[in-house]
């Protein structure tokens, strides 16, 4: 059924949109509770930190489980009626990234010196200034975070097949039609979204890589 | 940097925004959502029928395939609005706890026992299926179950039961691996071993499949000597919260068409292009007191 | 130079895990005063130095700047006021003349030239363009001072501000110290455990040992006549230890 190559295009097109508005949001939560976690001293961070932690490990199933029980129309947000639409492909890939997100940045603002918390703040900045000049001190770490993620979801195929059900024209990306051709015994074409959702998440990497280059080098 | 990670982030995120709300411009066509199991899908079966009826209905068909028993509970959740399946005592279940209207006959086809070409059991000279099953237990031969939700792994429980036999677990030669048929028949492919399949998939993907053959149901569904391996699907609207809301018109409509005589037909010719055998049998009501007795699948259910 | 007191410290107390003390009964910082903080290593003088600039919060005791009781946490604005040249400075990712501004864009204050004429005199000029965080550590503590001066602070804390350096940067940095102290009248703290240098640049002297205030003296009269037993035996021997360097 994608043996056609003009039907690959949509399923390419909702996977950039369902795991691209996923990261999108994950970073809009995860950057701001990452950057609390690793710069905030307060009493139980290290077990917000565990918590965050164990939650870059959930498997996408059973994120997808919840996910489903959760927007069932006998679920409480049932009313909503998301189960099986993209909106509830893109609240699944949230809740397995924005773990990822969170937990690698604060990884990363804690490997930074930690002298250089107090020399930032000498020189006079607010809370808020120091916390935008520290996550850009540590902004290789961050994009690994948002590359992680990103990688997470768009080859995650568990938490889409349940909630989004692979719907032809509707719910169905690049992980999800591999399995169901390779359920079909058509390996060729799965072998071959497979390299397209490689090749996509190639151009991606290197996009985002491309920003890291010193600042002295791009002026 | 920072600054221009962040533009890149708000102009991405203007821009799916954007992708995101397009389609939603255009007039919503009335969406029926069907839960059925993988073999109606995953054969093509659905594929060549369904642009018919979403054409002549105007209504996009949104196809779930999953194993029967996720179908099921889909559907006991009134997450779809139809479920198509083959498993009649969870389908009868459904019915008789509310969850669904009515349970009508669509179609059928059959299991086989496929197994390596040599086969070592000696199941090919077998009358039933429980002596064919009775004939690997005796011999050890590996048997892969699927072990799964699906209709199949309740039929093949079925067959064993029927042969008053109990393979465990700790038999070395019987391997449930919990996965869907296309995996099963691959792994079996691999460990030279016997399963239980519908033919339609095993049809579908004998190509990748050269160490195995049937080796009992025989050649085509006409040729299958026990009728235990008939596999009758069923068709269920599933009971609507509100019976007078236009989606339950929109399932009934559905049902109806999917049991009509010119659906029917179109079920009858699947398959017979590439594998010269139907690979479904249609079995409806209509269909039935038009055909009678010509059609194989309208003595039994 | 007035008499008016700065900084006036009365019955601090800092703790912090078990692992820092600090205590520090009466302590006045003059205003436009150089004040040089000495004693052994581990004696709390960094210690002091982070709780004048307001960094972190005494356990106990008051403490006033320019005459105002301080609550805490500090107002931002008071923290602004003072600048700090860390033992080892650290640069942010950029060039340095982005490092030496970002003082001034903190504040929001445009930087009107300031900048340049900071490169122009530590001798700055052909690194401004350079990756800040790969110039060698004489460098940094050059763009640590122009970092800090750029902003104009009331108050300057230093931190072993020749620790790392070879003599001839020692010299440097100390000129441009007292340049910094004739231009500005900024009032200066400077923590060294080098006692020659102490005796060049303050005026006053205060002894910290264990991380207790001994004494604070007029610097000459310290080390000539000092009044605890304590304060005798360090400034002794670090004076032997000192002496083949000292000119």
């Amino acid at each position: 059924m994608i043996q056609d190559p003009q039907g690959v295009w949509p399923v390419v097109r909702l996977t950039l949109i369902v795991s691209g508005a996923a990261l999108a949001i994950s970073a809009a939560i995860g950057i701001p509770i990452g950057t609390w976690l690793g710069l905030a001293r307060f009493r139980g961070r290290a077990w917000v930190r565990a918590v965050i932690y164990t939650g870059m490990g959930l498997p996408p199933v059973v994120v997808g489980l919840a996910v489903y029980l959760l927007l069932s129309r006998k679920g409480p947000l049932g009313d909503l009626g998301w189960l099986f639409t993209p909106a509830a492909m893109v609240v699944a890939q949230i809740i397995i990234a924005f773990p990822i997100v969170a937990g690698l940045t604060s990884a990363a603002l804690e490997a930074l010196d930690p002298e250089l918390s107090a020399q930032v703040r000498s020189v006079g900045a607010n809370a808020r200034q120091e916390a935008l000049v520290l996550l850009r001190q540590a902004r290789g770490g961050l994009l690994a975070a948002l590359l992680a993620a990103f990688g997470g979801i768009i080859s995650e195929v568990g938490a889409a097949m349940l909630v989004g059900g692979n719907i032809e024209g509707r719910t169905r990306v690049l992980s999800t039609a591999v399995v169901l051709e390779t359920r079909r015994g058509n390996f060729a074409t799965a072998m071959a979204l497979g390299g397209t959702l490689l090749f996509l998440a190639f151009v991606i990497n290197a996009a985002l890589l491309r920003l890291n280059v010193s600042p002295r080098l791009r002026r | 940097m920072l600054r221009r990670l962040c533009l890149a982030f708000v102009v991405g995120l203007a821009l799916l925004l954007a992708a995101c709300a397009a389609p939603t411009q255009t007039p919503k066509p009335q969406r029926l959502r069907l839960a059925t199991t993988t073999s109606t899908y995953d054969s093509g079966l659905l594929d060549a029928i369904l642009p018919a009826y979403e054409q002549a209905h105007g209504v996009r068909v949104d196809v779930i395939a999953v194993g029967t028993g996720q179908a099921i509970e889909i559907g006991k959740s009134g997450d779809v609005d139809v479920v198509l399946v083959h498993t009649r005592a969870l389908e009868d279940a459904f019915v008789a706890g509310g969850y669904g209207v009515e349970r009508l006959p669509v179609m059928f086809n059959d299991f086989i026992l496929v197994g390596p070409i040599d086969d070592p059991a000696e199941i090919s000279g077998a009358l039933t299926a429980t002596d064919a099953l009775t004939r690997i237990y005796d011999s050890q031969s590996t048997f892969v179950s699927r072990a799964d939700d699906s209709g199949t792994y309740a039929r093949e429980l079925t067959l064993w039961e029927m042969a008053g036999l109990s393979p465990s677990l700790t038999d070395a030669w019987y391997l449930p691996i919990g996965q869907g048929m296309g995996e099963t028949l691959l792994f079996t492919e691999e460990q030279k071993g016997y399963t239980l399949s519908d033919r339609g998939t095993y049809l579908s993907m004998a190509e990748s499949l050269p160490g195995l053959g049937i080796l009992f149901g025989g050649q085509t569904i006409a040729g299958n000597p026990d009728p235990a391996m008939f596999n009758p699907y069923g068709v269920i609207q599933v009971a609507p919260k509100d019976p007078s809301a236009p989606e339950a018109d929109l399932a009934k409509d559905f049902v109806d068409w999917l049991t009509s005589l010119e659906t029917q037909a179109l079920i009858s010719d699947f398959g017979v292009e590439t594998y010269d055998q139907p690979l479904f049998y249609p079995a409806s009501r209509a269909w039935c007191a038009d055909r009678g007795a010509d059609s194989p699948g309208c003595s039994g259910s | 130079m007035t008499d008016s007191a700065c900084y006036r410290l009365e019955g601090i107390e800092y703790s912090y895990g078990g692992r820092w003390r600090l205590e520090i009964p009466l302590l006045e910082v003059m205003a436009g005063e150089i004040l040089a903080l000495i004693g052994p290593t581990g004696a709390g003088k960094s210690t002091l130095l982070r709780l004048l600039h307001f960094l972190e919060p005494p356990s106990t005791g008051r403490m006033a700047f320019e005459g105002r009781e301080i609550g805490y946490p500090p107002p931002l604005e008071l923290r602004r006021r003072v600048g700090m040249i860390f033992q080892r400075p650290l640069m942010l990712a950029g060039t340095v003349r982005h490092n030496i501004a970002i003082g001034l864009r903190f504040r929001g204050e445009s930087e009107g030239g300031r900048v340049e004429e900071l490169l122009r005199r530590f001798d700055l000029e052909a690194l401004a363009d350079r990756e800040a965080r790969l110039i060698s550590g004489g460098e940094m503590q050059r763009v640590a001072l122009a970092r800090a001066l750029a902003y104009e602070p009331a108050v300057l804390l230093l931190d072993e501000p020749a620790a790392n350096l070879d003599p001839g940067h020692v010299r440097a940095i100390e000129r441009i110290i007292r340049e910094a102290h004739e231009l500005a009248g900024l009032t200066m703290v400077v923590a060294t455990h080098n006692l020659a240098q102490a005796r060049r640049l303050s005026q006053r002297t205060a002894m910290l040992s264990a991380g207790r205030l001994i004494e604070a003296q007029p610097t000459e009269r310290l080390f000539a006549n000092p009044m605890s037993q304590v304060t005798a035996d360090y400034v002794y021997e670090e004076t032997l230890l000192e002496r083949p360097e000292s000119p």
